[in-house]
């Protein structure tokens, strides 16, 4: 028995238990990943603290996620609807939602990096078809922010599509048929009785988007890195894109600094898992004043 | 169409009641709407698959004229061969396959082996140890990133395929989610018949756990597949030898080195992302519910 699961658990002690706890030792520790490192005690987490790069980094993902987050669960939810009622090539369009979902966030951030730029772009030649002015896409924090955004929640709102579907026709016909019976409409059975019974499914979709969304790396690098190597990795225009993962990956890989990478690692973890907390007491807290009712 | 109706009367409930056709057509928005909403939906979701398809196609210049070309032109094949002139295209697409090929095999016999343990056995330490796995599954990679840099320059795999691979190989969420389907696809008659007959653990494992928790390993196979080959943060810190990438990383870099030339920047993304949009439709039906599967459990 032990001779089935030992490989695994080797590879997972070497590979994922002690890096993990290494790197708690780390992020007290001043390394440049050459030479002794040198033990700083708490240094490094008072530097974090008082860093106004990285307070600047916290706001910018934070930007990103809320401006990401409600419209992809907004649209998901309302395709997720849709597609309970349609019965015709409901596999084709589940397909085809999905297929932003695999395709690779490298490709789709150079495509998108194309499609905003900021002079030729497809997404300012639409605009000035219908007689609005060019937006700075990417030469500007917040235009940087909702690009990014816009990616996201292109390649995401399928998946959790996919998902809430799920969770509404695993939810029994009979209760329809009740309400049908009592003459609630379409809107209403969706307001009063579908979404109260999806609530386990919305609390998952929210919970995998929030830890997804808050550690958002791929899009920001490849969206605003250049060629130049003057402070690489920074974020693009005003620092827009420097999510917190960026600037933890620029601190210990573009600069070397390991003890301090470590402890912005443990940061951003630690302000995952409070908001991780905060997203589900938003949905599920509510669920017993529900059933109490 | 009758959305905002007023609440219940008797007579209404009485007349839905004895009309159920009526009643259903009634339940549902208009048709014709939501099938002219989900098509622009499924239009939007596919249309910058299309896009890329166009600027790899066509010469920078005819990407960014008023108005731009909205169909693919004759320039593909040349975008093309200036990709893999420009950089070892051909060597990050095989590097990928490799990669993408040995963590997917890894995984489904590793993640198998254990999963089974776990489901069908008793063992000490067993609710110990898998605590301990998904408790670590949860922690987010940017934790480990550093630490698995300096394992991998302390074993000299900097810059090396393997770096890649092996840590990819003890992936926790397939053990989870094959324990789940271990434990609903297999009887523990079907298990008490297999010792009857003698068989031991590994007999068992590959003569009846491994062929009926096929579709289960088809779906991690597809999903572990797909993660190793768009797996972007670690390959970018790991592999330092410009001459050794993954197909993303080179990606990415045309990127940021040719960024002039759209329409061979463009070409590279789309062969980037092409062989795995072949994987998934080819598994789509099935991947497509599984994965819906996973999240409801």
């Amino acid at each position: 028995m032990y001779a089935a699961i030992a490989p695994f658990f080797l590879l997972f002690l070497a590979f994922g238990v002690f890096p993990t706890a290494y790197s708690l030792v780390l992020s007290f520790q001043d390394w440049n990943g050459l030479g002794a490192p040198e033990w700083v005690g708490t240094s490094n987490f008072e530097r974090l603290f008082t860093d106004g790069t990285f307070w600047l980094a916290v706001r910018n993902t934070f930007v990103i996620f809320v401006l990401s987050t409600f419209p992809m669960l907004a649209i998901a939810i309302t395709i997720a609807a849709m597609l309970n009622n349609a019965v015709r090539y409901s596999t084709a369009f589940r397909i085809a939602y999905f297929v932003p979902n695999i395709t690779s966030v490298v490709a789709m951030a150079v495509l998108f990096g194309s499609i905003f730029s900021d002079n030729f772009g497809l997404a300012n030649a639409a605009l000035n078809a219908v007689g609005l002015p060019d937006i700075p896409w990417l030469s500007t924090p917040l235009g940087i922010q909702v690009t990014i955004a816009i990616l996201i929640t292109y390649q995401w709102t399928g998946y959790n599509a996919i998902i809430l579907l799920a969770g509404m026709q695993s939810i029994g016909t009979e209760i329809y048929e009740a309400a049908k019976l009592d003459g609630a409409g379409p809107i209403r059975s969706f307001f009063w009785m579908t979404l109260p019974l999806l609530r386990p499914t919305i609390l998952f979709v929210l919970v995998i988007s929030t830890i997804t969304g808050l550690q958002s790396f791929t899009e920001a690098q490849v969206l605003t890195s250049t060629a130049s190597t003057t402070n690489p990795n920074s974020g693009g225009a005003g620092q827009g894109g420097l999510t917190m993962v960026l600037y933890f990956y620029q601190q210990a890989f573009s600069y070397s600094r390991f003890g301090y990478g470590a402890a912005i690692a443990w940061g951003v973890f630690l302000i995952v898992v409070v908001f991780t907390i905060i997203s589900w007491r938003f949905v599920a807290g509510r669920r017993e004043d529900k059933l109490s009712g | 169409m009758t959305s905002t109706r007023l609440p219940v009367t008797v007579t209404e409930s009485i007349v839905t009641a004895y009309e159920p056709r009526r009643s259903q057509r009634r339940s549902t928005p208009p048709q014709i709407v939501m099938y002219i909403v989900l098509t622009i939906g499924a239009v939007v979701s596919i249309f910058p698959l299309y896009w890329l398809l166009v600027m790899a196609s066509n010469a920078t210049g005819d990407i960014y004229k008023s108005p731009p070309t909205f169909v693919p032109g004759p320039r593909l094949f040349e975008n093309v061969a200036m990709v893999f002139t420009r950089i070892d295209f051909a060597g990050a697409l095989l590097n990928t396959i490799i990669v993408a090929s040995s963590v997917t095999f890894l995984v489904l016999v590793l993640d198998s082996l254990a999963a089974f343990a776990f489901a069908k056995f008793d063992f000490p330490l067993r609710r110990t140890l898998f605590t301990i796995t998904l408790v670590t599954f949860m922690l987010p990679m940017q934790l480990a990133v550093i630490p698995q840099f300096i394992t991998m320059t302390n074993l000299g795999w900097v810059g090396e395929l393997q770096a890649l691979i092996v840590p990819a190989a003890a992936n926790a969420f397939g053990i989870f989610w094959l324990r789940q389907y271990i434990v609903s696809a297999i009887p523990d008659e079907l298990m008490d018949a297999s010792v009857l007959d003698g068989a031991g653990f590994f007999r068992q494992w590959f003569a009846v756990c491994l062929p009926l928790i096929r579709p289960g390993l088809g779906f991690l196979g597809i999903y572990t597949f797909i993660t190793a080959w768009n797996d972007y943060m670690w390959p970018l810190v790991v592999l330092t030898d410009p001459h050794r990438l993954t197909l993303q990383v080179a990606t990415a870099q045309l990127k940021s080195a040719f960024g002039q030339d759209y329409g061979m920047v463009m070409a590279g993304a789309l062969l980037s992302v092409l062989p795995l949009l072949v994987v998934f439709l080819l598994g789509a039906r099935q991947f497509v519910g599984d994965i819906a599967k996973g999240a409801i459990r």
